[in-house]
């Protein structure tokens, strides 16, 4: 058998290649068949969009170390004194921060002296959702959260640009030594993955109310479904006047606040 | 044959040299499998052995995806018993310690899954508290 010596190189270079390609083809990471089938908690509290009603004629100010305490224990917030690296799920900013878009002429003192709690809105239509590259952020279609999957974050932080309102902090160093009080129950971050408030999603799953709501004893903070006309949430917001940050973005978020 | 006096020797040398590792390594014995410290409250694990020994990596994989996005909470196994999905209180609940469990094998499987730089086991818990 002859064979000339272009066409010898020419078959072996394509099977090398072939040979190559092979295994790197059809290999991708697939999800498990399980055997067993998955369903939802028996106690778990439902709603199609869960929401916030933020009170702030009973919300004073003088408690809200006890409600962003709470929250920033159970879930292993770090506590970094250096501001710019701060991490923050539940925080509080004076009124022209929180609502920049509204007028500030003549503020009345009652709103001027006010520290606003803010958090997550869970927006309706998240752009940090449209932002993130990863689909690390979401929605849940079921109810509404805008959770994150700190599994799937590369720490881009396009989120973090995306937001209108600041709620995504980063970890810029390894946030474990800075958590006060360890709650094993509730994963750390890691350095180098966003973070945010998740509507406690953890408790809604076993039938309790976020904790910011359960440690508020002055009723300022209701936590209730938006979607539902016969809530209490939607009762209080047909009686009040409220508003909403930046409403003029779109965004459509669930935290609402009373004056 | 043009050169042979080389050329033979050399393919023989560089056969030996390539597959050094082969022959070299396997005069030696079998590392032995690790010891594994079973939990003592329970005798089976969510699935049959040989399943999650395979796949529990995959089984968190799956059981995350569901809890964090299809706001899934129990997993019924194959046996008919029912777990919550949830690394800390499940797994953790019954494998009490990972050094003395997961990290045996893994550290035989020379694999470093970068689990506890987030979840944390109760041991931990109470060392970085105390710190």
């Amino acid at each position: 058998m002859t064979i000339s010596r272009r066409k010898f190189l020419k078959t072996t270079s394509v099977s090398c290649l072939a040979l190559a390609a092979g295994p790197s083809l059809g290999h991708g990471y697939e999800l498990l068949e399980l055997p067993g089938r998955m369903s939802k908690g028996p106690e778990e509290l439902k709603a199609k969009r869960w929401g916030m009603v933020v009170d702030m004629r009973k919300c004073d100010g003088r408690c809200t170390e006890d409600c962003i305490g709470v929250c920033h224990e159970i879930h292993n917030v770090p506590f970094i004194p250096e501001a710019e690296h701060q991490v923050m799920w539940l925080f509080q900013e004076p009124y022209e921060n929180a609502f920049p878009d509204r007028s500030r002429e003549l503020v009345s003192k009652v709103l001027k002296n006010r520290r606003f709690l803010l958090l997550c809105n869970h927006c309706d239509d998240p752009p940090c959702v449209r932002a993130c590259p990863t689909q690390a952020t979401f929605k849940r279609e079921k109810d509404g959260i805008v959770m994150m999957d700190y599994h799937r974050c590369i720490g881009c932080r396009f989120c973090m640009a995306a937001c209108p309102y600041g709620s995504r902090s980063f970890n810029f160093r390894d946030p474990r030594p800075y958590v006060r009080k360890i709650n094993p129950a509730f994963p750390t971050r890691r350095r180098g993955v966003v973070e945010k408030c998740n509507f406690c999603q953890e408790r809604l799953e076993v039938g309790k109310m976020p904790a910011c709501v359960e440690t508020c004893k002055k009723g300022a903070l209701v936590f209730g479904d938006l979607d539902d006309p016969d809530s209490e949430i939607r009762r209080i917001l047909a009686e009040s006047p409220h508003v909403r940050r930046k409403p003029e973005l779109g965004t459509r978020p669930s935290v609402f606040y009373l004056f | 044959m043009y050169g042979k006096r080389w050329v033979i020797p050399g393919m023989i040398l560089f056969v030996a040299l390539a597959a050094f590792p082969f022959y070299w390594y396997a005069v030696g014995k079998d590392k032995p499998f690790p010891q594994l410290e079973m939990p003592k409250n329970a005798k089976a694990c969510v699935e049959k052995t040989p399943f999650m020994r395979a796949n529990h990596m995959r089984l968190l994989d799956a059981w995350r995806i569901a809890v964090v996005r299809d706001n899934l909470f129990v997993y019924t196994a194959a046996s008919g018993k029912t777990f919550e999905m949830n690394l800390h209180k499940t797994c953790l609940g019954c494998h009490t310690s990972t050094e003395k469990f997961c990290d045996r094998c893994h550290t035989y499987n020379d694999v470093t899954p970068p689990c506890w730089e987030c979840h944390l086991q109760t041991e931990t818990a109470s060392k970085g508290s105390a710190s």
